[in-house]
């Protein structure tokens, strides 16, 4: 079963809120114990830094909608001199993400059209 | 503005929370990554509404990409809700730490359900900054202040990001879904300062595409279990080597 058969709503609740409030509430429940430190915790925190850096590497290079009219190669550059920005300017996310957004602009700017 | 120490309410507190909050160095970074993820929601076919019910509700921004991502690609919802989880796992140990600063000794089960539900990095991190200075029984209005300042920022500039995703031309709205992955790259990056946190992030980066080109069912989930284990696999063995 998709997200279409099921409303958009419901779908919210089942595998957004849910999956998601249920850490919350285990940490509400454990309330001592677990600390930062911990190798289960270690683990989850590289497991959940592995998903969301898969997420984040889809959408530059798989996008939809209007970045699909970018050339990958323009949002791959952006996106590596967005970071070297950020890794240049005293590890500055906002240094990071306006130039990232610049090089796009520019190259978008330049290629597609 | 008074000094934190010195609210004479509750009500005092939860405004000062709520002050600090659009102060705070959170907001602009909250206004930016929720521009971006309007956008996306946009791009995926989700409503306004929906987006803004997920922020109050879901409360965490890695969480609502991958949710948006996943139900706007058709993922199949058990997958969605294992990887929504598996990103949100980081919570617990932040509420573990947080309701210690919170609990006095009147402090009862039910006033400490809003400020767990609130627990997220951005709250986190101003909450274990303020609250140690200020007298216990104005830590948890002032927690919730925080909280309902950087949500209201959240849901706003969501709405935000949505209708300009809505009505600019083609390549300014690219730009606008560019937000997301540029600033999560960067502060995932910058949040990564043990090298396992730094491997998993590179491994992610690599593997994520590829399962997804070979479609793999349950890539997103694939993508965290390989990537985080190798990652977490090289620190033991550096450790255990040191």
């Amino acid at each position: 079963m998709t997200a279409v058969e099921l409303s958009p709503y419901l779908a919210l609740i089942l595998v957004g809120f849910l999956p998601n409030e249920v850490w919350r509430v285990l940490g509400l429940l454990l309330a001592r114990g677990l600390n930062e430190d911990s190798e289960i915790v270690v683990w989850s925190r590289a497991v959940a830094t592995a998903i969301l850096a898969g997420v984040i590497a889809k959408l530059i290079l798989f996008p939809s909608g209007a970045l699909v009219t970018i050339p990958l190669f323009v949002r791959v550059a952006a996106a590596v001199c967005g970071f070297a920005a950020f890794v240049g300017v005293r590890r500055s996310v906002i240094a990071g993400v306006l130039v990232g957004e610049a090089v796009l602009l520019l190259g978008g700017f330049l290629f597609v059209r | 503005m008074p000094a934190p120490a010195t609210f004479s309410s509750s009500r005092g507190a939860f405004l000062g929370g709520v002050k600090s909050a659009l102060t705070s160095v959170f907001c602009p970074v909250i206004m930016g990554t929720y521009i971006g993820i309007g956008a996306i929601a946009h791009d995926f076919g989700l409503s306004a509404w929906w987006l803004a019910l997920s922020s109050v509700l879901v409360w965490a921004a890695p969480a609502q990409v991958i949710l948006i991502s996943a139900l706007g690609a058709g993922a199949a919802l058990f997958e969605v809700a294992i990887a929504v989880s598996l990103s949100a796992i980081r919570l617990s140990p932040m509420v573990v730490s947080l309701l210690p600063l919170l609990r006095g000794p009147g402090t009862r089960l039910r006033d400490l359900l809003l400020p767990t539900h609130f627990t997220a990095v951005s709250v986190w991190v101003e909450s274990l900054r303020l609250l140690p200075a200020m007298p216990q029984e104005r830590r948890i209005p002032f927690c919730n202040g925080i909280s309902v300042g950087l949500m209201g920022t959240a849901v706003t500039s969501g709405f935000v990001g949505f209708y300009l995703a809505a009505g600019l031309p083609p390549l300014l709205a690219g730009a606008l879904l560019f937000l997301t992955p540029m600033s999560f790259l960067i502060s995932t990056a910058r949040n990564a300062k043990m090298l396992v946190d730094r491997l998993a992030l590179v491994l992610g980066l690599v593997v994520g595409p590829v399962l997804s080109n070979l479609d793999v069912s349950l890539d997103l989930m694939w993508t965290g279990i390989v990537g985080g284990t190798v990652a977490y696999a090289v620190h033991r063995l550096r450790e255990a080597a040191a």
